[in-house]
């Protein structure tokens, strides 16, 4: 897979599968408006795997869920586009956007455990999903079920379909949430920490999965984590997140060796290495600012060593910055 | 400790919701209206000379053949019913908080005990608890009341004994949810290093238990109470309906309510809903206060 | 499972072996049996032997196994104050009771739970509001003043239904049912929903309770996540999952309905057991009240077990697996 450094889909010829254009996301609080997503834009090519990462409350789990129109009010979308393969999808009705969800788009949760319904079996949420989306019969319904538990690694299919949840391990249930998510042939997974709830010997078999997955069927991931490693193995591009805003996007070499954003360098910095001798861990000193009080102009820029005049008054915007764009104004310099 | 915990969410909870401020105002006034009863009754219905079998059976005040000195009108026997109201509830409130104090404190002691001392006094415990538990409290106290009626039959004193068995059979059946709580926060309390502290210093346990354990239990333990006295007073009211409750002496709103059956028919409707509709208040503003304290206590709903 | 089964069972038997001791208990405090049965002026001879076909010179335990005994077949002795075989007596009456029971248990159920569904769903709605409205009302009124007011509104003011009673009965062996005579139907209203209200209120606040709970689990998120229409997800999966433990709760609350079945009972005179009981309670009849206590705390552990097994049955998180293939 050749690696896409940027999203002007000018350049390949080729329309992305989604695309976020300047999204917006609110939150009516006591307080006040709260902006949760604030001009957030980037784009997923098909077979792509885009990495989003970020601190707790950066905004990824919220994007996703603004994509699947999942939003949790009061929230809602208070800007900005979301286009699936050249149709609008943000401004559909809440039953066109069911249609879509779980057949053009599909998500994953963290918790294999809680996403799946301790009193039903697996094969009957299968079915279940099988056919709202497609128009098959009961038995061909099963059929396909079977053969997606195949797919996800899952041993003796025809068996463990009539299982009950409690009855597979915490990697088991992984795979049949995956299996559940390819049920109706999505076009994209949007996965919210897939692997964050397992056992690190298992995470690494689910990330396999994941990139199988990907590959065989040609299926687009956006892989919400804050796990740089899974990044690293698993994605092509990878989204930086900010303060409910993108800093910056690239390719996911160029991101972890070469990042041009400050906020980047420090995240790739504070990782530590196994080769690297180091008396203390590096961090960024500060912290995420909570949604109520982001700072005027660049919102990291509290935190920033290289920040200057302009970065305390002017927002900047995603600019290119050689292998990757970043949102610094020092780039432009 | 119970300062500081009365002041903040609770209290701020409480003036946010009129219901609540409506609810208690509602149980202080029957309150005020049952403690006082002596000076607050216009008359007194058990003083047996100042009843007029002439006046029996009126209407209240405002019906053609009522008269202004009786304000809800007169039963059979002449009495007053407002009278009768105001000191019947004392007797309700008197039954009602007597056995929720008793029942408290039967529970939370064994809770304590149960918690702390672990082992086959734990077990036993907790096994009648879930036994008892898998019958209504009415029943229980029912039953209770009956057979300890039988047992004491050829005692003296019949209605004091009668009111204590009343109150004892409503505790006894209510018991448990004390102690279930209590035991579980013990569990927690015994393991605190604090506790184990304690022991190694040799502190003796009883003392460990009350000034320790205690009062970190005692949150949980207000609202069950609260919640108790409002079925209290609901199960005295029936018990007393039943004709097995309070003795006819010193009728509660249940007994008033149980006479006034017998006059449904033959149009003294005043009888019966007055009483109704005092108990009927009583039990409502109890049971919103409650619903309110849980709510305002529960943490998860800060 | 077998293992489980043979413990409550265990359980159960010593409950009501206690049970079978208090009641038995009883007898030593009433007073002299013989003297109550044969009055003043039979002769010392004449108490003698009756004292000695009743058993009453035998010692203790003697006395207790034979109650036991007798009471596993439903042998209860004689009531004191009616003079007919206790067992005839609670047989008469059993019908009625278990008519008035099955019935508020039904009403409770077929209302109370899709009320609760309906309050779940539509929060805030006017009917909604309704709903919780006459749920407060009915568990903080007491059972028999909800009773009384009935009486009041619809036998008194309004005419429209009897106000005690049984009312025309039919009779099929041991077994008599007012159900299928309109003036039975008639009859059995009022003491029917007065019954069920508390329960109904019950049941309602617990079903909206946990169906709320369950909306916003994981993995209706995650149902949702899949585009599952909203009638699948509410009526198939979270309504399954709000009745599970729903169905323990209710099995418990049958057997509240027996308990205030008493009350029931009492305020419309439905001759059923639990009038009999009362009635007993205040004449101290005490092998009815004897009876009764074995009883009635049989129907509860009999109770309680079934729930337990339904339980099991229906949470196959609860059923052990028996192919110890479970996890791999």
């Amino acid at each position: 897979m050749p690696s896409i450094q940027n999203y002007n889909s000018d350049q390949y010829g080729e329309a992305p599968l989604l695309e976020l254009r300047h999204l917006q996301v609110e939150f009516p609080t006591r307080k006040g408006l709260l902006r949760a997503l604030d001009d957030v834009s980037f784009s997923i090519m098909r077979g792509e795997t885009l990495g989003v990462v970020g601190e707790s409350g950066a905004g990824k789990s919220l994007t996703g869920a603004a994509i699947i129109g999942l939003l949790e009010p009061p929230g809602r979308i208070a800007g900005g586009e979301i286009w699936l393969e050249g149709r609008r999808i943000d401004s559909h009705s809440p039953e066109a956007m069911r249609k879509l969800r779980g057949k053009e788009i599909a998500a994953i949760f963290q918790d294999p455990l809680t996403s799946l319904n301790p009193l039903f079996t697996v094969g009957r949420q299968l079915t279940d999903t099988i056919q709202t989306h497609l128009s098959l019969t009961y038995s061909q319904s099963r059929q396909r079920a079977v053969e997606l538990l195949a797919r996800t690694g899952i041993p003796a299919p025809e068996l463990r379909i009539d299982h009950y949840p409690h009855q597979f391990s915490g990697g088991m249930r992984q795979r049949v949430v995956i299996a559940l998510a390819l049920a109706a042939d999505p076009k994209l997974i949007v996965a919210d920490e897939p692997t964050t709830a397992l056992d690190v010997s298992i995470q690494a078999q689910i990330i396999r999965l994941l990139k199988q997955v990907s590959r065989d069927l040609g299926t687009s991931i956006m892989l919400i984590t804050h796990d740089m490693g899974v990044i690293a193995e698993t994605a092509d591009r990878v989204a930086v997140m900010y303060a409910g805003r993108v800093a910056e996007i690239g390719a996911v070499d160029a991101m972890i060796h070469r990042p041009k954003h400050p906020y980047t360098k420090g995240l790739m910095a504070s990782i530590p290495s196994i080769r690297a001798h180091r008396d203390r861990l590096a961090q960024i000193e500060g912290a995420m600012p909570r949604l109520d009080v982001i700072p005027k102009g660049c919102a990291f820029n509290p935190r920033c060593a290289a920040r200057f005049s302009r970065c305390l008054i002017e927002r900047p915007e995603l600019q290119d910055a050689g292998e990757s764009r970043a949102a610094c104004w020092a780039l432009s310099q | 400790m119970l300062k500081q915990w009365l002041d903040g969410p609770v209290l701020y909870s409480f003036s946010q919701s009129r219901l609540a401020q409506f609810a208690a105002a509602v149980a202080l006034l029957m309150i005020c209206g049952a403690l006082f009863a002596p000076w607050l009754a216009p008359l007194n219905p058990f003083d047996l000379a100042s009843l007029d079998l002439n006046d029996s059976l009126l209407p209240p005040a405002w019906a053609a053949q009522g008269q202004g000195k009786y304000v809800l009108g007169t039963d059979d026997q002449g009495r007053d019913v407002l009278s009768t109201i105001l000191y019947g509830s004392r007797i309700s409130l008197l039954v009602g908080f007597s056995s929720v104090l008793l029942a408290m404190f039967l529970g939370v002691g064994l809770g304590l005990l149960s918690g702390f001392l672990g082992g086959r006094l734990d077990a036993i415990i907790m096994r009648i608890a879930d036994v008892q538990l898998s019958f209504p409290a009415i029943l229980i106290a029912l039953l209770i009341d009956g057979v300890a009626r039988v047992v004491f039959a050829d005692q003296g004193h019949g209605d004091q004994m009668a009111i204590l068995v009343l109150i004892g059979s409503i505790s006894l059946a209510n018991w448990v949810s004390y102690a279930r709580t209590v035991r579980g926060s013990t569990l927690v309390e015994k393991n605190k290093e604090y506790v184990q502290a304690a022991r190694v210093i040799g502190v003796p346990p009883i003392a460990i238990m009350i000034k320790h354990v205690l009062p970190n239990v005692m949150g949980p333990v207000l609202v069950i109470a609260t919640i108790n006295i409002a079925t209290a007073i609901i199960t005295e009211a029936t018990l007393s309906f039943l004709g097995v409750g309070v003795p006819p002496t010193t009728p509660s709103l249940g007994t008033m309510i149980n006479n006034g059956n017998n006059f449904l028919y033959s149009g003294e409707w005043w009888l019966v809903v007055f009483p109704g509709l005092a108990l009927i208040l009583l039990c409502m503003s109890v049971n919103l206060l409650g619903d309110w304290l849980r709510d305002a206590l529960n943490p998860k709903l800060q | 499972m077998f293992a489980f089964i043979v413990r409550r069972l265990l359980q159960a038997s010593m409950v009501m072996l206690v049970v079978a001791f208090i009641a038995f208990s009883l007898f030593q405090y009433v007073g002299d049996p013989v003297l109550s049965m044969l009055g003043q002026d039979a002769t010392s001879e004449q108490r003698a032997q009756l004292r000695a076909d009743l058993g009453l010179n035998e010692p203790f335990y003697v006395q207790f196994t034979h109650f036991v005994g007798n009471a596993v077949q439903g042998e209860f002795g004689v009531s004191y104050r009616q003079g007919r075989k206790v067992s005839e007596l609670l047989a008469e009456r059993f019908p009625a009771t278990l008519e008035l029971a099955v019935c508020a248990a039904l009403i409770a159920l077929i209302t109370g739970i899709p009320m609760g569904v309906y309050t779940a769903l539509k929060r805030g709605g006017f009917l909604s509001q309704l709903f919780m409205g006459i749920s407060l009302l009915g568990v903080s009124l007491p059972v028999f003043l909800v009773g009384i007011f009935f009486i009041l509104f619809f036998a008194v003011l309004l005419g429209w239904l009897p106000s005690y009673g049984r009312g025309e009965v039919v009779q099929w062996g041991r077994f008599s049912t007012g159900l299928i005579t309109v003036d039975g139907l008639k009859h059995i209203v009022l003491p029917a929903i007065t019954l069920a209200l508390f329960q109904l209120a019950l049941i309602m606040r617990m079903v909206r309770a946990e169906m709320l709970e369950v909306q916003r689990t994981d993995y209706i998120k995650f149902a949702r996540a899949r585009g599952l229409s909203e009638r699948l997800v509410n009526f198939s999966y979270a309504l399954k999952n709000t009745l599970v433990p729903v169905i323990t709760i209710v099995g418990l609350q049958l057997g509240s309905l027996i308990a205030f079945a008493i009350v029931t009972e009492t305020v419309f005179q439905w001759p059923g057991m639990g009038l009999l009981f009362i009635q007993s309670v205040q004449t101290a009849d005490v092998p009815i009240m004897a009876a009764y206590l074995v009883m009635i705390s049989f129907v509860f552990v009999s109770i309680n077990l079934v729930v337990d097994m339904l339980y099991v049955m229906v949470d196959p998180r609860l059923r052990v697996d028996p192919s110890g293939a479970g996890r791999h």
